[in-house]
């Protein structure tokens, strides 16, 4: 493994990061109110403004009530769908006030009244406080908040283990592999070469050992990594793809799980780094000893860079190709004062569709670069000195 | 930023890591090693094939190269053989030749040699013959000459004369 090489994918790695940034940067303003806003709240972008307050002090079910049709109403769908969810809706009648879907379980710790243990269907979305064990809970912002009996006054955080609509997606991705891979690892006991959907996933496989891990971590230590390169790949591309299904799971796209991968990526390659790697980190060998001790601290630095740096992209990727799904499907309700709903359609669904078809080439690259990067950054680590 | 905080859930994280854990466990032991195994074991399948099919040629190479050295020895024998045959054959041809003008030759010889002797010897009888018919002419004309007085007078005396003469 040479060190160009390396280079050329740490800056494509770079490249995705500050490209999918920006694009994320730029729906953040749109919410700060900065007038250079993406082209999809360009229209009305006035009234969004406006209304932006108000939403955000009664976020917990709104959208439910009555149909959603406005700039601010559309807004605030797609921050709840960006957000984690104690329930699993998949269509909503708002006339009428039904959820088609069905209730998660709730778990929560709480310091003073202990484990709590209840379905999501005591919320009724939302609109009721949940009451367990003699405590009161409510949802406040996709968030559960301890309150008092008529839930008006706050009591503090619990700590939420639920089996949340991500966890739920999660579990689905771990079991889809399980039983896939499973059946694969089995297909060799029958003969050299895999049948069924195994032909499909070997070449996969093949992918991440020759294409990510030998060439990054190198001949003599991939072998150690293997399992999680593997897994983080197959976890991350799955629930990647399932974020695009209609069943819409953002479980990529929340900063807790990527923060959760990327701490693992760097604990690995901390525990694994030897001393050649702590050298470069600590005393930086073949530079004058002022720059040594100049180096140190940037390389400390380093350290926690690179993982927050797998932390930011996939979210920021993920979290941006939502937003940008769910605007460009938000155009046909837009768009159609100014060419009619026919045409509205047509429009958000050319787009939409092209999107689409971006995000799943998206939904492969962000696992590939995650487990790319991860075997890079455990490469630097296991590196032999030469 | 402070979205971003207020969104991170430490219950989803610890959940997440709790599943992450698990999953490569579980994947470890059901999916990833077995698939390993079984690829590792493929590749070194195809590579021992490889070099098994490598080797074969190898030797396969050998063996017409060896043959190809046998077949020009052969030949080469071959050849040797049929031209000492020709050698062998053709001294035998001037040998019998030589043989067959040296017979002819004694034969030849003998038969002058005989003819010779047939000649000499027919020449000899002759003589003899000759020699007999001589002598009873010789009598016949001797008996007459000296068959009355007068002629063995005028015999005597020529014979006289000529002795005179001489």
């Amino acid at each position: 493994m040479t060190l160009a090489q390396n280079s050329v994918r740490f800056f494509i790695g770079l490249m995705f990061t500050i490209g999918t940034t920006f694009a994320f940067a730029n729906e953040q303003h749109g919410h700060e109110g900065q007038h250079e806003a993406h082209a999809v709240h360009a229209e009305g972008h006035e009234a969004h403004e406006e209304a932006h307050g108000e939403h955000d002090a009664d976020h917990g079910g709104h959208g439910y009530e009555g149909m959603i049709d406005t700039q601010e109403e559309i807004q605030a769908y797609k921050e709840h769908h960006l957000q984690d969810a104690h329930d699993f809706v998949l269509f909503s009648d708002n006339e009428k006030g039904t959820h088609i879907g069905f209730p998660l379980p709730v778990i929560l710790w709480d310091g003073e009244t202990g484990m709590h243990f209840f379905m999501s269907s005591k919320f009724h979305h939302g609109e009721t406080v949940a009451e367990s064990n003699g405590a009161f809970f409510k949802l406040a912002h996709g968030k559960i908040v301890k309150t008092d009996a008529e839930g008006h006054e706050e009591l503090g955080h619990p700590i939420d283990f639920s089996i949340t609509k991500n966890v739920l997606g999660m579990l689905i991705a771990g079991l889809l592999m399980i039983w896939m891979f499973g059946s694969l690892a089995k297909s060799y006991k029958r003969g050299p070469v895999p049948t069924g959907i195994g032909r499909i996933l070997e070449p996969l496989v093949l992918y991440v050992r020759d294409e990510i891990a030998r060439p990054n971590i190198g001949e003599k230590h991939y072998k150690k990594f293997m399992s999680f390169l593997l897994t983080v790949f197959f976890f991350i591309w799955i629930l990647n793809l399932l974020g695009l299904t209609p069943l819409a799971f953002n479980v990529t796209g929340n900063i807790a799980v990527t923060a959760c991968l990327a701490l693992f990526t760097f604990f690995i390659v901390q525990f694994s780094g030897n001393k050649h790697y702590w050298g470069h980190i600590f005393w930086m060998p073949g530079v004058p000893v002022p720059m040594k001790i100049v180096l140190a601290p940037i390389e400390v630095l380093g350290m926690f860079t690179k993982p927050f740096s797998l932390l930011i992209r996939l979210f920021a990727n993920i979290t941006a190709g939502h937003m940008v799904l769910m605007s460009l499907i938000a155009l046909t309700i837009i768009l159609k004062a100014q060419f009619g709903a026919v045409g509205s359609t047509a429009i958000s669904l050319f787009l939409s569709l092209f999107i689409s078809l971006i995000e799943l080439l998206v939904a492969f690259l962000q696992a590939y670069i995650f487990t790319m990067l991860s075997s890079l950054f455990i490469g630097m680590a296991v590196e032999d000195h030469h | 930023m402070e979205k971003l905080i207020g969104d991170f859930s430490i219950g989803l994280f610890f959940m997440q890591a709790v599943i992450l854990v698990i999953l490569i466990l579980l994947a470890r032991k059901f999916a990833w090693k077995p698939i390993l195994e079984g690829l590792s074991k493929r590749e070194e399948g195809i590579q021992n094939a490889i070099e098994a099919a490598a080797k074969a040629e190898a030797k396969m190479k050998e063996l017409t190269a060896q043959n190809d050295v046998m077949m020009q020895e052969a030949r080469a024998e071959r050849d040797a053989m049929i031209k000492d045959a020709k050698a062998t054959a053709n001294g035998m041809i001037e040998e019998a030749k030589s043989k067959a003008s040296q017979e002819a030759e004694k034969v030849l010889a003998s038969a002058r040699e005989t003819i010779a002797g047939e000649k000499n010897a027919a020449i000899a009888e002759l003589k003899t013959q000759v020699a007999a018919i001589s002598l009873e002419i010789a009598e016949k004309v001797v008996r007459g000459e000296l068959a009355s007085d007068e002629k063995q007078k005028a015999l005597a005396s020529k014979m006289a004369e000529d002795i005179s003469l001489n």
